[in-house]
């Protein structure tokens, strides 16, 4: 405590997996008291660091200490008594117990529950009291808000004790408003001598809240700066290893004929009302972006637009020609013969067959085109050559069509759905999340794709749950919550504070005199 | 019917309940866990050819006990290192484990006995007696004289094997354990999401392991109480799917210990209206007993197809754990 040796210090860490050396020669240093980021693209080696510091995985060499001691972490124990606590991006909580259940789990005093549940809420209260970490010690887990989850589990790590906190992407489920007390929380943490490890791809993040900042690349650590001395440019320079465009480059909309209707559309699923009452019209050569916190009807949307799921009412226009939503007389091929595209929201559950080989996924969906088929048979030899021709101009690394799906990183899979939507140029493209879990040089590139087709003349939906996205792409950006659109922006009115309250539900005068 | 009749109902209700339960308290422990157990059954088995073959052999019915246990614990030993250790396919563990146990008794019967794949008739030491509580009367005609209170003592309350009021006792302890000790907190946890006990610093294999030994023990001693208390005797597959019956008591019981006790008399109940009564007439309908030995059966599909309530298994139910990144 009294030495000013640093919180953590790692030196000369390696870890690999069989052939893959997921982290190599890592040496970097946290002071007491601070916040640093840790920033780098999927696959740099960043979960793979912080797991060897939490214990999950043991390093092949290099050595750990904590406060200038040093401490070998073979499993989560040694990193529970050395004082680290890890916030996982998905949340380790027993969702049917309560939050004093959750909070107690593997730190009980004794054998019988009592006394320590006792001792637990006492002490709950005054952690947070302590810290702003409001949360009702007797609530169920899975009733609780995300944010509220979350909190759920940095109190359990303070309740250990925990002197070092890790955050694997903790605002990835947050509404801006959440993650803007999560901050405020994190800073009181700082100003109460904890040290704070913050993992992100959200470089705003780190410019908001960080002293310092690491990133890493390809498995190494290749910088470490203040992060007063840096700029978010920079920092994705160093991340990608050549020069990034943060903001997408485009001109302005020329919206022409309108393309989709939608009128008062509604959409029940497992007895709850997901969509209730929504109207939108895309015109040509225009982006629509649906903003909102993830679960708020934007899933259904995609889902009954591109034919997966019946609506319950409502109407849907495809220029001018009704499109039947009540799933009887047609599903998503009916959808695609009429030229809508539909990149879904989760790739790997129904963008694409994970064990199935890259020309066959580019198959999917378009596999009665007649240029696939030769007589009753499909021919193979042609899809083949699509699939590599596809490859090379959407730059799918490695270009090889006969590579099973699971085995590309998540950026080119997202490549091979946007390929094989995308190419035959849609007159409509229903777009999902289309950067989730991908790399900045890919995102770069997938956004260029959007651009190019709204610059064909194509409508386009793009819903995301990253404001950054929708406020860079959209040409109009509606807020989806609770089923409703609560309004709709040009990005050039708007920010991300008012979006942020129509993300939450709020209307107030300063969201309505915005506009 | 009379009053002494509908006790001796009762009565028998308890003892055919009795290996239900036990059976039934096992697959909670283990499937709390996160370990489905399909092997009950096998488990059972196994205990009763062990715990009378040892009983007979060395006189004592509590060496038979004890063998009996050690037998199921030995499957249940299997079950974890394929399941847990392994990571295997719990169901498929669980079937395979009926399979051996039901031909490795018959075989080992018929070389060790040689009496066609049975033991010989246990008496004496070598079955549990049944215990007569202070006052109660024991015969019958006794039991007749006395008024309803003590006919309900005495027929009904007094009269059984020691195991029946062990399983009895295990019911609350079970609640206990299970809602007031950690042991129990963390064993309801490991069944919801281990990943959350795993991150906690706590070991998902030990306690999967432990739960699924206890189901063994408790596995033992129904399969003991079957062949050297309800029977006098192994004979094969005495075991008669209670196994199985006992796993329909459990999602009936929704997971929990006082209702896995209601369940389990609910279905010893129909098992002993269907032995006692041929057929029983409901005015002009003839209720065949066949369908009074396939009501638990449907029971328990009325059940699943969630007319009573919703029976909502442990989450992290029959997925084998493995660590992510």
């Amino acid at each position: 405590m009294t030495t000013a040796a640093p919180a953590i210090e790692l030196k000369g860490i390696s870890k690999a997996f069989g052939p893959v050396q997921a982290n190599r020669d890592i040496s970097m240093s946290v002071a007491r008291g601070t916040i640093h980021g840790i920033v780098g693209e999927n696959g740099a080696g960043k979960s793979t660091l912080m797991s060897i510091l939490y214990g999950f995985y043991k390093a092949d060499r290099g050595e750990i200490f904590i406060n200038g001691k040093p401490t070998p972490i073979p499993d989560s124990q040694a990193a529970i008594r050395a004082g680290i606590g890890m916030v996982h991006q998905h949340f380790k909580l027993v969702e049917n117990f309560t939050v004093v259940e959750n909070v107690i789990l593997g730190a009980e005093d004794g054998a019988l529950l009592r006394p320590s549940i006792a001792k637990a809420r006492r002490l709950l209260t005054e952690l947070s009291q302590e810290y702003g970490l409001k949360v009702d010690p007797d609530a169920v887990v899975e009733e609780l808000s995300v944010g509220h989850q979350q909190r759920v589990e940095i109190l359990k790590q303070l309740y250990r004790h925990a002197d070092i906190l890790i955050l694997d992407e903790p605002t990835g489920v947050l509404t801006p408003s959440e993650a803007d007390q999560l901050f405020r929380i994190l800073e009181r943490l700082k100003t109460e001598g904890k040290t704070i490890i913050l993992i992100t791809h959200k470089l705003r993040e780190i410019m908001e809240i960080t002293d310092t900042v690491s990133v890493m690349r390809r498995g190494e650590m290749t910088n470490t700066v203040k992060t007063s001395q840096t700029s978010p440019s920079e920092l994705a320079e160093m991340m990608v290893g050549r020069k990034v465009l943060l903001q997408v480059d485009k001109t302005p909309a020329k919206p022409g004929d309108v393309v989709l209707r939608v009128e008062d559309l509604h959409v029940r699923r497992g007895g709850v009302d997901r969509i209730k009452g929504v109207s939108f019209q895309i015109r040509r050569g225009e982006i629509l972006g649906i903003a909102g916190v993830a679960g708020n009807g934007q899933t259904e949307l995609l889902e009954v637009l591109g034919g997966m799921i019946a609506a319950t009412g409502g109407a849907v226009t495809l220029f001018n020609e009704p499109i039947d939503i009540t799933g009887k007389h047609s599903n998503a091929q009916t959808r695609r013969a009429r030229g809508i595209g539909h990149v879904p929201e989760d790739r790997q559950d129904e963008g694409l067959i994970m064990a199935f080989e890259a020309w066959e996924n580019v198959a999917f969906g378009y596999h009665k085109d007649p240029k696939y088929n030769s007589g009753p048979l499909m021919n193979h030899a042609a899809i083949k050559a699509d699939c590599a021709d596809k490859m090379d101009r959407y730059d799918v690394r490695p270009p090889n069509p006969r590579l099973p799906a699971r085995n590309f990183s998540g950026g080119n899979q997202q490549k091979i759905v946007v390929a094989r939507e995308m190419d035959r140029a849609p007159d409509l493209l229903l777009i999902g999340q289309p950067t989730r879990g991908v790399d900045i040089g890919a995102i770069e590139f997938i956004h260029k794709q959007i651009i190019a087709l709204r610059d064909q003349g194509k409508a386009i939906l793009l819903v995301s749950v990253e404001l950054d996205e929708i406020m860079g792409l959209s040409d109009r950006i509606a807020v989806m919550f609770d089923g409703r659109i609560m309004g709709e922006r040009l990005p050039s009115e708007t920010d991300q504070n008012e979006l942020g309250l129509l993300m939450a539900g709020v209307v107030t005068d300063s969201t309505r005199g915005a506009a | 019917m009379d009053f002494l009749t509908i006790l001796q109902i009762l009565d028998s209700t308890v003892r055919l309940a009795t290996p239900l339960l036990l059976a039934c308290l096992a697959g909670l422990y283990s499937e709390r866990a996160g370990v489905f157990d399909i092997g009950l059954e096998g488990k059972i088995l196994a205990a009763a050819f062990f715990s009378a073959a040892v009983a007979f052999t060395s006189g004592s019915v509590w060496l038979g006990l004890l063998a009996g246990i050690a037998a199921s614990m030995a499957l249940a030993a299997l079950h974890g290192v394929a399941s847990i250790t392994f990571r295997g396919n719990q169901l498929i563990s669980g079937v395979a484990i009926n399979f051996l146990a039901a031909g490795l008794t018959v075989v080992i019967a018929q070389t060790w006995f040689l009496q066609g794949g049975r033991t010989p008739q246990l008496s004496g030491a070598a079955r549990f007696e049944n215990i007569v509580l202070p006052g109660a009367a024991s015969r019958i005609r006794d039991i007749a004289q006395q008024g309803p209170l003590g006919q309900i003592y005495s027929e009904l309350i007094s009269g059984h094997s020691i195991i029946v009021y062990v399983a009895l006792a295990i019911v609350p302890l079970t609640w206990w354990v299970l809602y007031r000790t950690r042991f129990g907190l963390r064993l309801r946890a490991v069944g919801e999401n281990p990943a959350a006990v795993d991150t906690a610093g706590v070991s998902v294999v030990g306690l999967r392991f432990a739960a699924v030994l206890i189901a063994g023990v408790l596995c033992g001693i129904a399969g003991a109480y079957l062949a050297t208390a309800l029977n006098a005797g192994f004979v094969k597959d005495m075991s008669a799917g209670r196994g199985f019956i006992a796993l329909a008591a459990l999602i009936f019981a929704k997971w929990r210990p006082w209702y896995a006790l209601s369940a389990c008399l609910l279905f010893g109940f129909f098992d002993a209206v269907g032995n006692r009564y041929q057929n029983i007439q409901l005015g002009e309908i003839i209720v065949p007993v066949q369908f009074m030995q396939a009501l638990p059966y449907i029971l328990v599909v009325i059940v699943l197809a969630g007319l009573v309530g919703k029976a909502i298994p442990p989450r992290a139910g029959g997925e084998p754990y493995v660590k992510e990144r």
